[in-house]
């Protein structure tokens, strides 16, 4: 896209500049606009599989439910608690918000689309991740009120629990694709398996970690079967509590554009990301864009799907799945990996 | 261009935020101003092209340790009038410390102006930045085959630092009881409930 402004008669820099912000608004605003169609989607999915109706007063089917609800959400009063700590309880909504937006920086959504195509990108959605438990933590101590804070120490718990797991999963992917460049690790799943799969959850030795890299991502996001952190019976609504109208709208939008990146990396790391099913000629002229899509589609149902039916978690098995089943278990994952790669000459 | 202001944005918010770190009157605020301060050094390293340092700086510190620091300073209860009635007892010492550091930050410079201190001449192939390998690849190659026992040899001191920590920590608590995870997961719906037809207007035998 540089090019493209530089053929307008900018300088390089000042071209690159105005392709950077461009990129970025071509991601963040679909996104948003995606954002507002999942929730939709995914009320619809939940009443399905509960056998009621889902929203569908709100234009044909109720497709404009979650505008409906954006607008009242954005014309309510912002109701800050007196004993809050007035600025970082303003700050904690934005920062899970841009946290979120952050992250799809390194995201390819087809072959060589991607705003910044760099070397550490899966680092850099690690480190990205990781700040994501601040938004929480703050909002926890700022509102000054039990239950956010008995829920930002849950998250802050939580989320560091995965992560040392989700960690260990990705070394062994990027073991397996010599790359932390994301686009580098989906080119390495052309057909990967047998010839012609283009995915390495068909790979046997791949596709537990796989499993467990669905489990993590939902622990990470905080959906359930592992939303301790804004478990209503025991936290009122969480860290959200105290928090009202545009503020609370945020740690909505963040808390989805969150999931779908969560389902974009499952279909990156483990699904082949824009590539298609299988390495057939046909299937390429349908764009890498739409496949991803589809993908990222078909992740987010089974997010849904498990939403709807499994129980959530009590804390204490939450912490022993991610501490005494996953660490242990990726861990040796690695090693099992990597002395299969060293055995059979990977990387010679 | 870009990188001059980049260089200058974050060099002076991390200088900002560090005197916030002490200036800040709340240590909650404190370790904000910290976390801001990390995260604009590992943009500078982005400039200088160590971009693996700076995301390793972002999921070491960022990430674990200053939400460490956070978990624990959010639980304590700090009485500020408490910590300013030591102030006064506490500046002899302050004063010295200041003294001693502002003679270092002296003599430093004095001697960087003097010239450099010639430690030795670094072997050729060492630590050089290149444009084509990334940052991993070079480190890797330079970690794993040169300086492999020290890397170790790290790992183990880490590994024994880490034993220690909860060798010291733990303590088998008796009296109480936990959870016996197995028995859960073994337990069937059939050991707990029973379904019954009973004729109606007679009581159930529990």
């Amino acid at each position: 896209m540089t090019s493209f402004f530089q053929n307008l008669g900018m300088s390089y820099e000042a071209a690159w500049f105005t392709a950077t912000i461009a990129g970025i608004l071509l991601i963040a605003l679909p996104l948003m606009l995606a954002v507002a169609m999942i929730i939709y989607a995914e009320r619809k999915l939940w009443a399905a599989f509960a056998l009621r109706r889902g929203p569908n007063v709100v234009g044909p089917f109720g497709v404009l439910q979650s505008f409906a609800d954006g607008l009242k959400v954005f014309l309510q009063e912002t109701i800050i608690p007196s004993a809050s700590n007035r600025g970082l309880f303003l700050i904690a909504p934005i920062i899970t918000f841009t946290v979120a937006l952050m992250a799809w920086a390194v995201i390819p959504f087809a072959d060589g689309v991607v705003l910044s195509n760099i070397n550490v990108g899966l680092l850099y959605i690690l480190a990205i991740s990781s700040l994501g438990v601040y938004g929480v933590v703050i909002a926890g101590w700022a509102s000054n009120s039990k239950y956010p804070f008995y829920s930002a120490m849950r998250a802050a718990a939580q989320m560091i629990s995965y992560e040392v797991s989700i960690g260990f999963i990705l070394i062994c992917v990027v073991l397996w694709a010599g790359t932390f460049n994301i686009g580098g690790i989906v080119e390495g799943q052309r057909s990967h398996v047998f010839g012609f799969i283009n995915a390495y959850a068909f790979n046997p030795l791949l596709f537990p970690i796989a499993v467990m890299f669905l489990i993590s991502s939902m622990a990470e996001t905080a959906r359930a079967p592992f939303d301790l952190t804004e478990a209503e019976s025991e936290l009122v609504a969480g860290y959200q509590t105290e928090y009202s109208s545009m503020a609370f709208a945020l740690f909505w939008l963040g808390e989805y554009a969150n999931v779908l990146l969560m389902c974009a990396l499952n279909a990156i790391l483990f699904w082949g990301g824009y590539l298609p099913p299988v390495d057939w000629a046909p299937l390429y002229a349908v764009p890498g864009i739409l496949w991803f899509f589809a993908k990222i589609l078909l992740m987010f149902f089974i997010f849904a799907w498990v939403k709807a039916t499994v129980p959530r978690y009590r804390y204490d098995q939450l912490m022993r799945l991610g501490w005494k089943v996953f660490l242990p278990i990726s861990l040796f994952w690695v090693f099992l990996v990597s002395g299969y790669l060293m055995f059979t000459g990977h990387f010679a | 261009m870009i990188q001059l202001v980049s260089f200058y944005i974050f060099a002076s918010i991390v200088i900002a935020s560090a005197a916030m770190v002490i200036f800040a009157r709340n240590p909650v605020h404190s370790v904000l101003w910290l976390i801001v301060a990390f995260f604009n050094a590992a943009g500078l390293m982005v400039l200088i092209g160590a971009e693996f340092i700076a995301m390793l700086l972002v999921i070491v510190y960022v990430g674990a340790v200053a939400v460490l620091f956070l978990f624990v300073v959010m639980m304590l209860d700090i009485d500020f009038a408490e910590l300013r009635a030591g102030f006064v007892k506490n500046v002899p010492l302050g004063l010295l410390l200041a003294i001693v550091l502002v003679a270092e930050l002296v003599l430093g410079i004095g001697a960087y102006q003097a010239g450099a201190v010639k430690l030795g001449t670094p072997e050729v192939g060492v630590a050089t930045v290149s444009a084509t390998v990334p940052n991993i690849e070079a480190i890797g190659a330079l970690l794993y085959s040169k300086y492999v026992f020290l890397f170790e040899t790290a790992g183990l001191i880490l590994l024994v630092a880490m034993v220690g920590a909860i060798v010291l920590t733990h303590r088998r608590s008796h009296g109480t009881r936990g959870q016996n995870i197995s028995s859960q997961v073994q337990r069937r719906p059939q050991d707990a409930t029973r379904n019954v037809n009973q004729p109606v207007g007679q009581g159930i035998e529990l």
